[in-house]
């Protein structure tokens, strides 16, 4: 296992910590949080925020599957159900899964893992924490103001011309989010090319940064579109112009080609990080050198360069030039190569390996089994023939469901549990840590497998009603969504217990490879003593004398 | 990342060919070139660029790194242009 | 390895990748600048390929002497700023100082100028929903050149959409240019530490490239005549 054995010599030696003085209590008051530029405390004011907003998506998305328990629609009239799923949806999306890797487990990890004492714009961080909540506030206040009922794509002429609630703001505090996002991509790139320690090559990074460094990519080439298209919806609401109304000569599908741009890049920023992550788990867990370094690390390039090839799929139906969509057919079966190459080294990564099934391996496993069904079902969806017959169906929902709860929140639960020491000094509870991942993967498959079956057999999306036929699967889904959040709430109690009475941790609580193992927990507010110079590669399990240095 | 220092007189050689393109560029609207306006402002308008980018800002003596920052900007563009126009362009080709 | 730099942030090792991250990131950050008015030049294409007729009877109404003066007045703010950046670099203070200087004025030149222009296009009838574009005599000459009011009004929302942005982001530059005035003043601009000039010189170059595209596209999309370059307002 290797371990910091030298260090940079500095010129200006840091000034000398005192034992047990960490991040957390350097420092103390509102003001010493709300101005602060270390990136770990950054990262935990984001936990706080992201956590409230996962709530109230998931709030929203208790009251629509009770409300589908029913076939009448007898919680909500249909006006309110709408606005309940764009309420999900534009919750979920841009103020929980886009974001959570890495602006929390990405900020503190990042600088940490490449022996940095920062990122490279500490003020910047903090900037893109404030105009997230800037943007969220906006979106907040448009829900409480009577929500918005377009659907979370917000597709014109609908949000543009027809919608009589608050599109506007919504879209204003889905805009200014996303120069955050930027912001935090910005910051991610620039430090991994400029702040390496001595040593660390690209070829010694750890697979979660490769992740985070190609969601950066997307962040920054994606989201400015998505303030592009929002701005002009908000545009042509206000002006009537016709950029997208039919009947001003205008058309909606430019609004779909530029929505979808971003939207569909967005998706793999949020699974991709989640994939970094099940890197690091299955690794440390099987206590195995990662089978196929490079074929997974530049995998995560090569999902983020197709996924901007292929956005269109997403409009099979929307009155396409046929020609476009075969093109956008084929290029969306290519970009599910890399994500299977993913899969195949971690399975193969697992094979002999010495498995101890700890939370995080739990959830780890939990993503690569629900992340492969989900991105199956999304090569169904890549062909045409398929598609047409169940695009805005329940078969959609579920695919997504798999990819984006399935996926990317089990790999960011496995992610918290196993860096929980490392951040806050404490252990979790083991017992109710294996408990949750249970519950949760249970309460999944209950809550989605028979939406696949629901949207197949014909059972439209975003309607508050159904065909009595559908009501034995929608309770059965519905009755997994109450596991589910069972599931959820455990980790909200037990993790937040464990502040206050988990076991003190060490070090290494797990006896895991990387930088971020190498200091104490909670680490100092400058992360090392002196920037460390790495000479071995990553993920080195395998005993001192049999590991090569690598070249 | 020292680069070297562009003298004055590099600045205003290059200043002076971006003048003279738009000179270029404006008499050129003056006379009739049909459907060939945009493409040849566009052309026009690329060599401009091309000089402010790699002398003004440095990039013709920048790294390999600032290098890729400036070509991906362009080259996600080009993504965004090509493949949406696929759409447009070809949508009353095949007619049903 | 230098020794310490009075610059020198806590978190950077030394003054060498503290430069290097600065100016990557201003690259980076304007990679997706172009992506952000690409949105728009997307939609523009679109429609132009759509309507190309009518957005060109539109352009030609355009004020394309102000555009084109503008274009010479960008073009110069950005000599200008590079001059800056050598006399940054070779420690010529006063040139800094009347470098940026320069460069703040002609930027705030061309706000004015587009000002004017802006005001121009309102009383020639090229602002939507206002009483001249209703005006009889307006209207009937899109009739007379068969294009429709529709049409001229989906032109002129990405003209005023586009040079609105450029000219937003020009304010900034002119912000930009302010903040390094008062540093140069201050005596906090060297050759040691000249990268805050370097970096603010790759926005303003960028915003002129915008505009360096925005003079054909918008202004120059079909044959003009030398009559259109005699009247400023």
């Amino acid at each position: 296992m290797s371990t910091i054995t030298q260090y940079v010599p500095q010129a200006v030696p840091p000034p000398p910590s005192e034992p047990g003085e960490n991040y957390l209590n350097a420092a103390f008051g509102l003001r010493s949080w709300l101005l602060t530029t270390d990136h770990k405390r950054i990262a935990i004011l984001y936990l706080v925020t992201v956590t409230l907003m996962f709530f109230l998506g998931g709030a929203a998305a208790t009251l629509i599957r009770l409300n589908l328990m029913t076939p009448y629609g007898e919680l909500v009239n249909a006006d309110t159900y709408n606005k309940l799923f764009t309420m999900h949806g534009v919750l979920m999306v841009w103020f929980f899964l886009v974001p959570v890797i890495p602006v929390v487990l990405g900020n503190f990890f990042l600088p940490m893992m490449i022996g940095a004492r920062d990122l490279a714009f500490p003020r910047l961080n903090l900037a893109s924490w404030y105009i997230f909540i800037f943007g969220a506030a906006f979106t907040l206040w448009a829900i409480t103001v009577g929500g918005v009922d377009t659907g979370w794509t917000f597709y014109t002429p609908f949000s543009s011309k027809s919608s009589h609630t608050n599109v506007i703001p919504t879209l204003t505090g889905i805009v200014i989010s996303g120069f955050s996002s930027i912001a935090t991509g910005l910051n991610f790139v620039v430090t991994v090319h400029r702040m390496r320690a001595p040593g660390l090559t690209w070829g010694r990074l750890p697979l979660f940064i490769w992740s985070l460094y190609a969601t950066s990519i997307i962040l920054l080439l994606a989201t400015p579109v998505l303030a592009m298209a929002l701005s002009l919806v908000i545009i042509e609401r206000v002006f009537q112009i016709g950029i997208f109304d039919p009947s001003l000569g205008g058309d909606p599908l430019l609004f779909q080609h530029l929505f979808w741009f971003y939207s569909h890049p967005a998706v793999y920023i949020m699974v991709l990080p989640g994939m970094g992550i099940v890197s690091e788990l299955i690794t440390c867990f099987a206590r195995k050198h990662i089978f196929g370094y490079t074929f997974v690390a530049w995998a995560s390039i090569g999902i983020a360069v197709l996924s901007f090839l292929v956005w269109a799929h997403h409009m099979f139906v929307a009155g396409q030039a046929v020609y476009s969509a075969m093109i956008f057919s084929i290029l969306s079966y290519a970009v599910a190569v890399p994500s299977a190459i993913k899969v195949f080294n971690w399975t193969a990564t697992l094979y002999r390996g010495s498995v101890s099934y700890r939370a995080p391996l739990l959830f780890a496993l939990g993503f690569i089994g629900l992340f492969t069904m989900g991105g199956m079902t999304g090569l169904f969806l890549a062909a045409l023939g398929m598609d047409m017959h169940v695009h805005d169906t329940y078969f959609i929902i579920a695919h997504f469901h798999f990819i984006m709860v399935g996926g990317t929140v089990m790999a960011y639960m496995g992610g918290l549990h196993y860096w929980w020491p490392k951040m806050t000094g404490r252990m979790y509870p083991e017992g109710w840590s294996k408990l949750a991942a249970l519950i949760i993967f249970v309460g999944f498959i209950l809550t989605f497998l028979p939406q696949f079956v629901l949207g197949y057999l014909g059972m439209p999306r975003r309607y508050h009603t159904y065909p009595p036929e559908f009501q034995v699967l929608n309770v059965m889904s519905s009755a997994g969504a109450s596991i589910l959040a069972v599931g959820y709430l455990l980790p909200l109690v037990y993790l937040i217990w464990s502040l206050g009475y988990g076991e003190p941790a060490g070090p290494n609580p797990w006896g895991a490879t990387g930088l971020e193992w190498q200091t104490p927990s909670p680490p100092p507010t400058d992360n090392f003593v002196a920037t460390p110079i790495v000479t071995y590669g990553p993920y080195e399990y395998s005993p001192l004398e049999e590991t090569e240095l690598v070249g | 990342m020292s680069e070297r220092v562009t003298q004055p007189p590099t600045y205003y050689a290059v200043f002076a060919g971006l003048i003279a393109l738009t000179v270029l560029t404006v008499g050129l609207s003056l006379v009739d070139l049909g459907e060939w306006h945009t493409v040849v402002g566009l052309g026009i308008a690329i060599a401009k660029a091309l000089l402010v980018v790699l002398f003004f800002m440095h990039l013709l003596h920048s790294d390999t790194m600032t290098w890729i920052a400036a070509g991906t900007g362009l080259f996600w563009l080009g993504i965004m242009l090509v493949l949406t126009l696929s759409d447009y362009l070809t949508r009353w080709v095949l007619s049903y | 390895m230098s020794a310490e730099h009075p610059l020198l942030a806590h978190h950077f090792d030394d003054i060498e990748q503290q430069r290097g991250a600065e100016t990557l990131g201003m690259w980076v950050f304007l990679a997706t600048e172009v992506l952000i008015f690409g949105g728009l030049f997307t939609g523009y294409f679109v429609y132009r390929s759509w309507y190309p007729r009518d957005f060109e009877a539109v352009s030609a109404r355009l004020n394309v002497l102000i555009g084109a003066v503008n274009t010479v007045v960008l073009l110069t703010s950005s000599l200008t700023m590079a001059l800056s950046v050598y006399a940054v670099r070779t420690g010529r203070q006063r040139m800094l100082l009347h470098g940026l200087t320069l460069t703040a004025v002609l930027g705030t030149a061309f706000l004015v100028l587009k000002a004017v222009e802006y005001y121009a296009d309102y009383r020639d009838g090229l602002v939507p929903n206002t009483a001249p574009f209703d005006a009889p005599e307006h209207q009937r000459e899109w009739a007379e050149a068969q294009v429709s009011p529709q049409k001229v009004i989906l032109f002129l929302m990405f003209y005023y959409v586009m040079t609105g942005l450029h000219a937003v982001h020009l304010t900034v530059g002119i912000g930009l240019m302010a903040w390094l005035i008062v540093r140069a003043r201050g005596g906090t601009l060297s050759p040691e530490r000249y990268v805050p000039v370097e970096v603010c010189g790759l926005y303003w170059h960028f915003v002129d490239v915008v505009w360096i595209f925005l003079l054909p596209l918008l202004y120059l999309t079909g044959t003009h005549h030398p009559a259109d370059f005699t009247h400023f307002l």
